[in-house]
Parts: C-alpha cells; structure tokens; sequence
C-alpha cells in the first residue's frame, strides 16, 4: 500500500510567480492496483510522481509504503523497491553503452557494483530471450550501441529494464507520448503484460484517455492539484471513454487550454 | 636524432597519465576538472619531498596516487556533497592546492644526482641496466604506462567500471538503479586525479625537481591529447579511448618539441599549448561543447 499524506507542495515560494500546487493532499493506492492518471498541462500529475520518486521535495506531509515513511529518504534509496520509466526514451538507457552492458547494469540491481566482471555470459540467454519476447527483434543487437536504436526500442529496452529485478512499483511518467501511435500501442501492450505478470502496483500519467481506460484498474483525473475523478472496479468498468472525455474537456475549459 | 625522439616518446607517455586522468572525468564523467593543475604538482611535491628525504623511490609511486586521490576526494566532496558547480569545485581545490603543494615541499626543490630514482634505482638496473639513461626513461614509463591503461581497461569492465561510465552517460538511470550518483562521481574523481599526481610524480623522477607552477595548463594538456585522440580513431571502434588518448598524447608532446626545435622560445610554451588546443578544438569540430563518451 502507497500512502501519500497531506503533502504540501509549493514552486517558487516568496515570487511573484509562487504556485500552490499540493495543499495537503492526500492518496492511497491499494498494492496491484494499476493507476492511471490523467489530467491536464500543470494538475501535478508529473509532480506527484516526482514526489513519491524523491525527485523533488515535498514542503511537509508523509509518504509511506507498507506502513513505513519514505519522505526522508533520498531519491536513490525509494528506487530499490520501484522502477520508473520517463516520457524521454533517452532517459532509461544509457546510449554510448551497448543493450548488453545496459541489460547487465539493470540486472544487477539492488545488489553491490563491485570489481566482478560487468557482463554476466551465463545471463545472456535469459536477456536474449526477454528481448525476444518483445518481437522487436532486438534479440540480435546485444553489442549494438543503445543509442543507435530508435525511441520505440529503447522505450522497450527501457521498460525490461526497470522491470528486470523484484519490484513492488512501476512508475510510468507518459512513457508512451514521445512514441508514434503504432510503437506507442506495442509498449503500452508490454507494459500491461510486466505490470500482470510481476503483479506490480504501478502508477502511469498518460494523456491518452484511451489507454487510461483501457489499461487502468482505477482513473484519476487531476487538476490544479486536486483529484476531480477517482474511479476504481466496477465503478471504473461502467464510466465510458466519452463521460471521462467530458469531464477532461470540462476542466480544460476552465484552465484555458 | 634518435635521442630526440626517444625523449619526445618518454615525454608523450609519462603526460598520457594526465590524458588518462581527464578522460575519466572529461569524457566519461562529462566534467572538466581544473582541480588538475593542483593535483598534477602535488603528484610531484610528495615526490621531491620523499626522494630527497632518501626513501625508496619506488614509494612515491603509491604516495602520489594516495595524494592524488585525496585530491580528488576534496574535489567529489565539494561539488556533491556541498552542491559547488564542477568548474568551481575544481578551481577551489586547485588554488588550495598551490599553497598546500608548497606548505609540502617546503619551496621550489630540486633532488640532487646522489639520490636515485625510478630510472637509476637498482630494481631498474637489474631489469634494464643495459640501456642508456635515456633509453631507460622510455622503457620504465612505458611499463608503468602499460600497465596503468590494462588495469583501467579491466576496470571499465567489472560492474563498478560500467556504473561509472553510466553516471556519465545518464546519471537519471544510475539513479533509478538505487544507486548514490555523487558517490560514483567522487570515485571518478579519485581515480582520475590519482593518476594525475602519478603523472607529477614520474616528472618529478624524469626532471629531478619540483616547481609550484608546473602544474599550470596542464588540464587544457589533457583536454586537447582527449580530443585529438577520440577523434583520430572515431571511426575505429576497437581502438579502445585508453589507446586512443596515450597516441594523442605523443602526438601532442611530438608537436610542441618540433615547435621547440625550430627555435620557439621556451617562453611561449603556454601560448603554443593554448594556441594548439584552440586548434584542435575547432578542426575535431567539437568546440568542447560535444562530449564523446567511452
């Protein structure tokens, strides 16, 4: 269970220019539950994300998975138990090492980088196999550079990445819309496959209300730093794409965009 | 003839240390140490300071690297932990050092013929005996280099090496693999300014002396033999940039001492260095703003 509570969150405080984002807000999410959140330019879906990652800090309130508080914890320390994959595909690999060192880097988390060998030869078929289920056919370009690979595979390496060693969250921040729709489908397909079968409670913020619908066990819509639409269940199962779509234009409107 | 390019060779490998140094921090870690141009000094003054003292010369290869180290470590701990930016944290350490490079050595110093060194200690002797003094220099830092870039080499290899290389690449990825980014970069850091002070170190053997300022141009040295060697062997992809940097080096020292030969005096040695970067900079095309990674 991911609890955020009464967290305060303000930019540029004292300016001109200070914004109010989070004003004891508050948020739990069950564990397997896949989140979607949707919401427009400036709600605070991103900065949320941000929060629970330790990306920035929050002014007060708590954060706590299992019970335990994780607000003082630095960023690094929050990522042993999550994964995150960012709207950038350059972000979730590193594009002047090869897939392999990358996949061997990722593999080896939450254990020591210590002074053994970076490759692992006997893990090679595992990685060959992971990227083959993929059908990308990236299976064949274990030493080709990272970054000579398009945004779509290396969103896809990225996700086999953040999801290779045990985790409980998948934090997923619009990792889809740098992507054409067709690419964007097969990752977001992938991304429901890792999050089913390692039965991760993730949390996506995407602008695609279909794939928040689709893919989402429960939807939130956020604006100006409150959440306006919390559907989960049945009650998420009987909301159509047009109601939510309403509600979105709806919000927009107000904000101007 | 001969002895001219046998020395021009020594010269090339003994700063390929620094080219070694600055490629970590420069090319892999994506930051410009200045702190450089204390640390390589320092290398020497701890050597001066040992070597008239009368210890084994082989010694001060292990203390410049551990002083190195320290320096670098004070670099790390002042950009990461106390949030300076790069290029200041490097300045700030740089100038510390020119006065605690000179609280070492006490002054200027010069090591006199009756002490040995590593090019005329008996280990040497025994193992290259045969050769001219000259000769010897090369064959001693061609060892020492040789053996510098294969244990770099591996290290790029084992799992802390990759990380490194990661943190300059996309330091957000170290960071998701729950893993301290500044604590990587102080590592860098260490690494590279051991080296560094090693390079200082073998000077102070090849040229018997210690000067505070010889320290001065000596990042913007490494800097240019980096960039000149990277972009020689761009398009050869297994030449590894350990490789790469030790020709760039040579190349480097090979040019100035042809300018040197042709009269220029010593005077403006600093005016070519610079002159000669400029160069370098504008025909590789990167005008340092291009960061080519391992």
């Amino acid at each position: 269970m991911l609890e955020v509570r009464d967290i305060c969150k303000t930019y540029n405080a004292g300016a001109v220019t200070e914004l109010r984002l989070f004003d004891h807000f508050s948020l739990s999410v069950d564990d397997g539950q896949f989140v979607a959140i949707v919401g427009s330019n400036g709600s605070g879906k991103t900065s949320l994300l941000n929060l629970i990652c330790g990306s920035i800090p929050a002014d007060s309130g708590d954060i706590l998975v299992g019970g335990k508080s994780i607000v003082k914890l630095p960023d690094y320390q929050r990522y042993i138990t999550m994964g995150r994959v960012y709207q950038n595909p350059a972000s979730g690999t590193c594009p002047n090492l090869t897939m392999l060192e990358n996949l061997s880097l990722a593999d080896n988390k939450g254990r020591s980088y210590g002074l053994t060998r970076g490759i692992n030869r006997r893990r090679v078929d595992f990685y060959r196999s992971e990227l083959a289920s993929l059908g990308l056919g990236l299976e064949d370009k274990l030493n080709v550079k990272m970054g000579s690979l398009s945004g779509g595979q290396r969103q896809a390496v990225a996700l086999v990445m953040a999801t290779m060693t045990p985790l409980k969250f998948l934090i997923l921040d619009e990792h889809t819309a740098a992507l054409d729709p067709k690419t964007a489908e097969i990752i977001m397909q992938l991304t429901d496959k890792v999050v089913r079968e390692k039965q991760l409670t993730a949390m996506m913020v995407t602008h695609n209300l279909r794939y928040a619908v689709e893919y989402g066990d429960r939807i939130l819509m956020m604006n100006h730093g409150h959440v306006v639409l919390d559907k989960a269940g049945e009650e998420k199962k009987n909301t159509s794409i047009d109601e939510i779509l309403g509600m979105f234009n709806k919000i927009s409107i107000e904000c101007g965009n | 003839m001969l002895d001219l390019i046998v020395s021009t060779l020594t010269q090339g490998l003994i700063y390929a240390l620094i080219s070694f140094g600055v490629y970590i921090t420069y090319t892999i870690l994506d930051f410009p140490d200045l702190g450089v141009d204390g640390s390589f000094p320092l290398g020497a003054a701890v050597t001066a300071v040992m070597l008239v003292a009368g210890a084994n010369p082989y010694l001060t290869l292990l203390a410049a690297i551990a002083a190195g180290a320290l320096s670098g470590l004070a670099t790390g701990i002042i950009h990461v932990k106390l949030h300076v930016r790069n290029l200041l944290a490097g300045i700030i350490t740089q100038t510390a050092l020119f006065s605690i490079n000179l609280q070492i050595a006490g002054s200027n110093l010069t090591v006199d013929r009756s002490s040995d060194t590593i090019f005329t200690a008996a280990p040497t002797m025994a193992l290259f005996g045969g050769l001219s003094l000259l000769a010897r220099k090369l064959a001693v830092t061609l060892v020492v280099v040789v053996v510098v870039k294969l244990v770099l080499d591996a290290y790029f290899r084992t799992k802390s090496g990759l990380l490194l290389r990661a943190v300059g690449d996309n330091s957000t990825l170290v960071t998701t693999l729950a893993k301290n980014m500044g604590n990587m970069k102080i590592l860098g850091l260490m690494i590279s300014n051991a080296l560094v002070a090693l390079a200082g170190c073998i000077v102070c053997h090849e040229q018997r002396s210690f000067s505070a300022t010889m320290g001065t141009g000596q990042l913007v040295f490494g800097l240019a033999t980096v960039i000149i060697g990277i972009t020689l062997f761009r398009r050869l992809s297994f030449v590894k940039g350990t490789t790469a940097v030790i020709v760039g080096s040579v190349l480097y020292k090979a040019c100035i001492q042809v300018a040197i030969s042709v009269g220029l005096p010593a005077n403006l040695l600093k005016l070519i260095t610079a002159a000669l970067f400029l160069l370098v900079l504008v025909c590789s095309g990167r005008k340092g703003e291009e960061i080519i990674h391992a």
